[in-house]
């Protein structure tokens, strides 16, 4: 059992807080002490992004601490390296986050050996078709223990729900409205995600649903994990590294801003 | 077009596909779902059937230039897409996706474009069914392409200068997208055979009516409807996809792309995708792209602003990887010296896209009685800055 599917299994209560940052960002070298800052602040789960060239699904903010890891060196190959004495050092739950087109040149089969080495609990590639993750990813995350998150939007219909949730494990990923990281729209109106979340619960899934895009403070933070298994910040802390840089109390003032 | 065709699950042989986010799946699903039933309706086809003559003016004609094929003592015909309102090929494809997404109920309507042919012929058809439009553009190309800046604007679209990456088309496509993932309601009319499926293979069909027109032309023409070489450009490859279409099936015609080098294929400024690229997935398809060892995509150059991108569609992928299509390049320079001649000896000015696929004519030996249709997919009144500083 990898250290995602324990955390929920062992879960009583209280909220979750998955918390994204990317590799490389602010500083080549700052992953494994962000990591270990978050853990000790009292983030539960860590999504770690690789950083793509071209990154569709986000918005200026983690377009820019993209592009920022690239010209510091980030790749696939110096992030395993980075991550090769992970789990002497820290037990948070760490699933990784990006685009197909890096794993794809990387090789699948040697992506996924790699990050199961490391210690990696999961994976999110939001442009990963299913036909694909069938055909190409799915046995190998069997062979290993690891989990996938599929994301569904509130346009995703109820059939298709389903569909991905049994094609997930660890979490399904409720991206709360249709919008790109960290848009300002993308708050949505608290009725739309409090009915949003409703129907979701109706549906009985076999993964716990993580919230995600648009949370910034507390009350949103709140409001989420009142409906939801756990919530999932990205571009608000991105912000927060950028203006407040990455040393532990800035970090640890961050996350207890969020989680209270 | 059986072998080359795109399969039901949206691949040409291993490229293709749709490799989106979940925001827009619902979107993809309702064209891929929708496309071949509505453009096969008799009432879809009369109006754009009805549009293409009255408004486009097609057929467009097919021009045998005497004095190139003088030159290169071969026979050279010339397939005057340039002619068309809005003086590209772009607008067979505007006509049709703004019928869809009428089609659809949609409002408004996004585009990117490079050269800002496809945002003209966007904001044209736009301006004629009274829908909203917004066009993404790098901010390079709105620099270099100004006067088309400007006739979008006069047609009432907005255009958003991109500043991301590269400032050019690949960058313009990421915004595009990105606005179509915050915009649910928004159709995203898409310039060229790239995207997810079936986006690829719609702009195909839109497109395929300059090969169904050359086969006709010719055969009045010669006697027969096949020629012996096909040529066109290939930035990521509509003109290309229309004008070889319906020939991909007879081998005997060979299909010739021409990608555009920049200043050298190996300069480290270039744009020549089958030559440098290697498979990837850009802009939701798996397809050849230039990209680093790390899966990093590289930013392209050409002189040519409809160029100017790091990939090729997958229908024009698979082409290459089955040796269906052969693949060319012209620099920058053989390109804008290409120009000057058509323009000196037949009295056409060529865009500099277009350029890249007459210039292959120095390089390709034909017989003397071979047929040798070249696509002239848009004129070079755009282009007229370039070529003076380039002259100079």
């Amino acid at each position: 059992m990898n250290r995602l599917v324990s955390y929920f299994q062992h879960k009583k209560s209280g909220s979750t807080l998955n918390t994204y940052f990317t590799a490389g960002y602010p500083s080549l070298h700052d992953t494994l002490h962000i990591i270990k800052s978050l853990e000790a602040s009292g983030a539960d789960i860590i999504e770690l992004g690789i950083p793509f060239s071209d990154p569709l699904a986000d918005g200026p903010t983690i377009q820019q601490s993209s592009e920022v890891a690239l010209q510091n060196g980030m790749s696939i190959d110096v992030l395993f390296q980075q991550l090769s004495d992970l789990r002497n050092q820290s037990n948070i739950p760490i699933v990784l986050m990006g685009y197909v087109n890096p794993v794809l040149q990387y090789g699948v089969e040697k992506f996924i050996n790699q990050a199961a080495k490391v210690g990696i609990d999961g994976f999110i590639f939001p442009d990963l078709p299913i036909i694909e993750f069938q055909n190409e990813w799915q046995s190998l995350l069997k062979k290993h223990e690891l989990s996938f998150s599929f994301l569904i939007t509130p346009e995703t219909s109820k059939e298709r729900i389903i569909l991905l949730d049994s094609l997930s494990s660890g979490f399904l990923y409720a991206v709360s409205s249709s919008s790109t990281t960290g848009s300002s729209k993308t708050e949505g109106s608290k009725m739309d995600t409090d009915a949003y979340l409703a129907k979701i619960n109706s549906l009985n899934l076999q993964n716990p649903v993580l919230a995600g895009f648009g949370i910034k403070d507390n009350e949103m933070y709140e409001f989420i994990n009142a409906r939801c298994d756990g919530a999932i910040i990205g571009s608000a802390f991105i912000k927060h590294l950028t203006k407040n840089g990455a040393t532990k109390d800035s970090i640890s003032s961050f996350i207890h801003s969020i989680k209270k | 077009m059986n072998k080359y065709a795109v399969d039901q699950n949206g691949y040409y042989g291993k490229f293709g596909g749709a490799y989106i986010p979940e925001m827009l799946h619902p979107h993809i699903e309702e064209l891929k779902t929708n496309y071949l039933s509505i453009i096969n309706t008799p009432s879809f086809k009369k109006s754009f059937d009805d549009l293409m003559k009255d408004y486009v003016g097609r057929p467009s004609p097919l021009y045998f230039a005497s004095r190139l094929s003088e030159k290169y003592n071969t026979n050279i015909y010339l397939k005057r897409e340039d002619l068309n309102h809005t003086g590209a090929h772009k607008v067979n494809n505007t006509i049709g996706q703004i019928l869809l997404a009428k089609h659809l109920g949609k409002t408004r309507i996004i585009a990117e474009t490079g050269a800002g042919q496809h945002g003209v012929a966007t904001a044209t058809v736009c301006a004629l069914m009274g829908l909203e439009c917004i066009v993404y553009m790098g901010a390079k190309d709105v620099v270099r392409q100004a006067p088309n800046v400007n006739r979008m604007e006069m047609l009432g679209a907005k255009v958003e200068a991109v500043h991301s990456g590269s400032k050019t088309l690949k960058d313009a496509t990421n915004e595009a997208i990105r606005d179509w993932i915050n915009h649910p309601e928004t159709y995203y009319l898409i310039g060229s055979v790239v995207g997810p499926h079936p986006y690829p293979d719609m702009v195909a069909r839109f497109q395929s009516i300059i090969s169904e027109e050359i086969k006709w032309q010719l055969k009045e023409k010669t006697g027969t409807a096949f020629p012996s070489a096909v040529i066109a450009c290939v930035g990521g490859g509509s003109n290309a996809a229309g004008a070889f279409y319906h020939f991909t099936d007879h081998q005997n015609t060979r299909l010739i792309a021409v990608e555009a080098a920049g200043e050298g294929v190996h300069s480290g400024k270039s744009a020549a995708t089958t030559a440098l690229g290697s498979i990837g997935v850009l802009h939701g398809s798996k397809s050849l792209m230039m990209q680093t060892s790390d899966g990093q995509v590289i930013e392209p150059h050409s002189i040519s602003a409809g160029l100017d991108y790091p990939g090729i569609g997958p229908f024009h992928a698979h082409l290459f990887d089955t040796k269906r299509a052969e693949f060319y390049s012209s620099t920058d320079k053989e390109a804008v010296d290409s120009a000057f001649e058509l323009t000196r000896l037949e009295g056409i000015i060529p865009a500099l896209e277009t350029a890249h696929a007459t210039a292959i004519l120095s390089k390709i030996q034909f017989n003397s009685s071979d047929n040798v249709v070249i696509n002239l997919s848009g004129r070079g009144d755009k282009d007229l800055d370039t070529f003076i500083n380039y002259a100079k």
